[in-house]
């Protein structure tokens, strides 16, 4: 880690403004990420700015009939919730499906959303990897790449977005709500939030520097059967190997957005069209073009095979 | 004392404090966090600065330049020490790695420098500043491509399982070639990763030319012995001190680059250093348990009676590694006239593969135990009664040597009872529970039980307390408590009159804690010394020590009872000794035996395998305590299902290094993946083991888990995996349609 001063905000625009002045500056919430990055290295900010004090921290009914989630909200507060268990549990199922209890006691919905990849080459600061060293190459694409993505991936990267709690928020159409160092807010759609790595794959998002996340609005409530399956090695505390965030309505139509295949939570709404043929057909343009390595060529299959669950448990 | 004949009725047979369920002594200091482990110790020397160990960031090849002067100035640096300062170190016992020195690089995250500070984010980040300059050469990192090249080798895996390159008992090609049913099929098994709480930790302080190190560490006398030897100092100068061990499973049995470089930074920087190793240094820097390729070939009359049994298992390892000794339960096991075992080893320079809970068993046993399943279904067998019909009494390869006490059908057959076998559908695939398609399976358990010498001394004061000093260690596996017991069913006092010392090297000698031998021979070593303080205490008190009981804190003899405490009236009685083994194990085979039994649930969409429950029933001799006994098995049962479904270091092959080296990548299970598991002592004693007449079970707990839960998968799926770990991705393509 290296050393680094550290200063309090007090308000959102003077926090975007903190971090925008001084170079190498980022800002801190719960950590839960951040400082493991920082102790390996992989992260070295010179200057954090810790937000937890900008009473980000409620969730409030919009005007429009939806929620406003705080970006301090904690991933286990938001689970909890009595409106966000009732009219979205794919969100509260996604949220309770990552991590630890203690972990989402601390992670903040908006460090949820920023949360870095877990490639085993990013973490390994003695291996190429465009994302932490642009320009150094990717040394999963002929590595040991069994969790990482199949689609959307490109030459210098093929990590995967590990948040669960994005695929459900990608299902629901959620807006990412930020305010610029200039003190201009902006509404950033969920579906634009990640980017794909491309040539840039340390680029993750679409915020500009200091642009700082305030809040997630998530619209009016979808009904439907929700469902989030994640699929991994053991039960619990670990990261997808493929998840499935589902709303699916009585009519057999509605929304799926897919975790652990790509750099971004994976929605193609055309292919949602042919939820009523089935899973297969679903997949089939879900995954369109997908670049499979040797050790993850299954996640194909098994997408296909859990989407198939979670459509006839939708039935059921 | 010399423990040549079989044990007669001792004071141990009283069990009036042995064989309780003890709760552990230690347990309320370790849930209090009193109980300091090696790198909390910040009280036993005044002082104490950071070390950071720095990992080579190639496999193979040398290092031509460090440059450390960036490093050297950064705030709070007080010493550095490069393996370019000295030439390359000598490794201490059973170690096939070089540990520190000199400019070549034998591995992955191989230790090549220390840097100390005040503090220790000073100590990381400024090991962060030194650039190297490497060579690289090519390497080789894939077992299954250098197979082909292994030679045969015979070995030890120092933790009592060994053989040599080749066993051939009668005509095996012959009986096989004749054989009515056969099986020939390979196996394989990965590199695995002992994923203990707590890292390698040292505290390391010089006094002159007096080194202590406060570490964590199995093996005190072996330990001792390796740092004299490593860094060139005598024996005597050294004291090592590791009274708790946040678990080992082999990982700790040697002495490793933490203690070796605390040792050389507390020399540099004129300070006491304290270091552990990251996490994710653990898995390059230190040992593993090396991946094996196994073929058997079993042949079998009709009736099921095997007539010829032949394992042969290829490992890889460093130069002047072990190979793993994965046949060599199967040279034990099962009666056949007609036999092969080989060991082939092939060079690989990957990281030091090396013991790790029952080295060898553990693989060869989720080999053999799945090819007996598929031959009992070759011959139309229920694979519990193909077991029992295979069963011996001797030594299949030495047929007038008996075992000392085996009841693996015993185990089997109770197992069978206990776990509802018999509503087990024989033909696969065809139970469901809603998403979960339903199997049950089966292996055996079996494990050696070594005999090796271990010693304690005893003291009594003028308050009636014994106190028990001895090396042996505990790994969290409950040896405070077990020798608690036997100080106070000897000396018959209550436990709180006992006091235990464990884990430092001024204390005699024991077994220390490894391949399982340790509750036994470190028992046997303080009811030897405890002998002695009877003698010694019926002396003092004018008894005849020979018809002295020891009881309810007095010592009566006829119509005399005089209180303990007395005999120390005058000053503390000590008294030490150490147990002997004479030929017993020779003239008879001494193993233990299990009967483990799995029910899983494989979803029938994505493949994902869980286990539903789990049944152990063990045969292992007097269980000196059966609470502590039962979780050293139910943690050996949840180890072995992470080695059938999850565990797998994941190889680089052409980087050379193990990927997943955190317990993020490398993933053991966690509480949701053991919902139930129940463990069955038979009752019984092994005489021909010490005067205790146990032995051990920390090892039997994994030995055939991994099989038996790859056996279920085959119940519920009819799908045969052969390759552990038997993750979704090797199911997928064969489940049958989703509806």
């Amino acid at each position: 880690m290296r050393a680094f001063t550290f200063e309090r905000a007090n308000a959102p625009v003077e926090a975007a403004a903190a971090v925008a002045r001084t170079p190498g500056a980022k800002f801190i919430a719960g950590g839960t990420n951040l400082l493991d990055l920082m102790k390996l290295q992989i992260e070295t900010p010179t200057h954090l700015v810790d937000v937890n004090g900008l009473k980000l921290d409620t969730i409030e009914p919009t005007p429009e009939g939806g929620l406003r989630i705080g970006a301090l909200v904690r991933n286990t507060d938001l689970a909890a919730d009595e409106r966000v268990r009732r009219d979205y549990g794919v969100l509260s199922r996604a949220l309770l499906a990552g991590a630890s209890g203690q972990l989402r006691n601390r992670a903040t919905t908006a460090g949820n959303l920023l949360q870095r990849t877990r490639c085993p080459y990013f973490y390994d600061t003695a291996q190429p990897c465009n994302k932490r060293e642009p320009g150094s190459g990717c040394s999963a694409l002929d590595g040991f790449s069994r969790q990482l993505g199949i689609i959307g991936v490109s030459d210098a990267c093929i990590a995967t977005n590990p948040s669960d709690m994005a695929v459900a928020m990608r299902a629901l159409d959620a807006t990412v709500e930020t305010v610029r160092p200039d003190g201009m807010a902006r509404k950033i759609p969920i579906a634009e939030f990640h980017r794909l790595p491309g040539e840039t794959p340390h680029v993750e998002t679409t915020l500009e520097p200091g642009e700082l996340i305030t809040a997630v609005t998530l619209p009016p409530p979808l009904g439907g059967r929700q469902i989030y399956r994640k699929v991994r090695d053991r039960a619990s505390y670990a990261f997808a190997l493929v998840s499935v965030a589902a709303v699916i309505q009585r009519d057999g139509t509605g929304r799926l957005a897919v975790g652990g295949v790509a750099h971004k939570p994976w929605r193609v709404e055309a292919a949602e069209a042919d939820l009523p043929r089935g899973a297969k057909a679903v997949t089939e343009r879900l995954l369109a073009g997908a670049k499979s390595t040797h050790d993850n060529a299954f996640k194909v299959l098994l997408v296909e095979r859990t989407l198939g669950a979670v459509i006839s448990e939708a039935r059921s | 004392m010399r423990f040549d004949t079989p044990a007669t009725t001792n004071p141990i047979d009283q069990l009036k404090v042995v064989g309780q369920p003890t709760d552990r002594i230690d347990g309320r200091y370790k849930t209090t966090g009193t109980a300091a482990y090696a790198y909390e110790r910040h009280d036993v020397v005044p002082e104490q600065a950071y070390g950071f160990v720095l990992g080579s960031a190639i496999a193979k090849g040398r290092i031509a330049a460090m440059h450390v002067e960036d490093a050297k100035t950064a705030p709070g640096v007080l010493a550095i020490v490069t393996t370019l300062d000295m030439p390359r170190l000598e490794r201490g016992m059973m170690n096939a790695a070089y540990l520190f020195g000199g400019p070549i690089i034998q591995h992955y995250h191989q230790a090549i420098a220390v840097v100390v500070a005040e503090t220790f984010e000073q100590a990381r980040a400024a090991a962060y500043l030194i650039r190297v300059d490497y060579q690289s050469e090519a390497g080789k990192f894939d077992l299954a491509a250098e197979a082909p090249n292994a030679t045969l080798i015979g070995d030890d895996s120092g933790e009592g399982s060994s053989g040599p390159p080749e066993v051939r008992v009668g005509d095996f090609e012959g009986a096989f070639a004749a054989a009515a049913v056969k099986l020939d099929e390979s196996y394989t098994t990965p590199d695995e990763s002992h994923a203990m709480m707590e890292p390698h930790a040292t505290i390391a302080a010089w006094d002159g030319d007096r080194l202590t190190l406060w570490t964590s560490n199995q093996m005190i006398a072996w330990g001792k012995r390796s740092i004299a030897k490593i860094l060139g100092i005598p024996a005597q100068n050294v004291r090592l001190d590791s009274p708790y061990i946040g678990g080992g499973f082999g990982a700790k049995l040697f002495i490793r680059a933490d203690a070796v470089l605390a040792a050389l930074a507390a020399k540099a920087a004129h300070r006491p250093v304290k270091l552990a190793l990251t996490r994710p240094l653990i898995a390059n820097n230190t040992t593993h348990r090396p991946a094996t390729i196994q073929r058997i070939r079993i042949g079998a009359n009709r009736d099921g009676t095997i007539t010829a049994i032949a394992h042969e298992s290829t490992s890889g390892n460093l130069a002047e590694g072990k190979p793993e000794t994965a046949v060599s339960q199967t040279r034990l096991l099962y009666a056949g006239a007609n036999r092969l075992m080989a060991m082939r080893l092939t060079p690989l320079d990957l990281p030091e593969g090396n013991a790790m809970r029952a080295p060898g068993e553990a693989p060869g046993m989720m080999a053999l135990e799945v090819a007996m399943d598929e031959m009992a279904e070759k011959l139309g067998l229920d694979p519990v009664e193909f077991r029992i019909l295979n069963d011996t009494q001797v030594d299949p390869e030495k047929l007038d040597r008996r075992f000392s006490h085996r009841d693996l059908v015993g185990c089997l057959r109770l197992g069978a009872e206990r776990f509802g076998w018999d509503k087990r559908s024989p033909r696969p695939a065809q139970v469901r529970d809603g998403r979960w398609l339903i199997g049950a399976g089966v292996a055996a358990g079996f494990r050696n039980n070594l005999l090796t010498k271990s010693g304690a001394r005893v003291r009594l004061d003028r308050q009636g307390v014994v106190t028990v000093e001895t090396d042996m260690t505990d790994i969290g596996t409950g040896s405070y408590t077990i020798i608690a017991q036997t100080a106070a069913e000897m000396m018959g006092v209550t436990l709180d009159k006992v006091v235990v010392r464990l884990g430092d090297s001024a204390f005699p000698a024991s077994a220390g804690s490894g391949g399982q031998w340790g509750a036994n021979n470190a028992t046997a070593g303080v009811y030897a010394a405890c002998v002695k303080l009877r003698e010694a205490v019926a002396q003092q008190l004018g008894f005849n020590a020979a018809d002295a009981e020891f009881s309810n804190g007095d010592v009566r003899s006829g119509n005399r009872s005089v209180p303990l405490s007395q005999a120390a009236s005058a000053g503390e009685l000590v008294a030490e000794d150490l147990i002997e083994y004479g030929d017993l194990a020779k003239t008879h085979q001494q193993s233990t035996f299990a009967a483990h039994f799995v029910e899983v649930g494989v979803d029938a969409a994505t493949g994902e395998v869980r286990v539903r429950r789990m049944l152990a029933v063990c045969a292992a001799g007097r269980i000196l305590n059966p609470k502590s006994a039962r979780s050293q098995v139910i943690g050996a049962m949840t180890m072995g299902v992470g080695a059938a479904l999850m565990e797998e270091l994941a190889v680089d092959k052409r980087r050379g290094f193990f990927v997943n080296h955190d317990l993020a990548g490398y993933e053991v299970p966690v509480h949701a993946d053991i919902p139930h598991q129940e463990v069955v002592f038979l009752d019984e004693v092994d005489p021909m083991s010490s005067p205790m007449k146990a032995k051990g079970v920390a090892e039997l707990g994994i030995c055939g888990v991994g099989a038996a839960v790859a056996n279920a998968v085959y119940n519920a799926t009819g799908i045969r995996i052969r390759d552990y770990p038997l993750t979704l991705d090797k199911l997928i393509d064969r489940l049958p349609e989703a509806v």
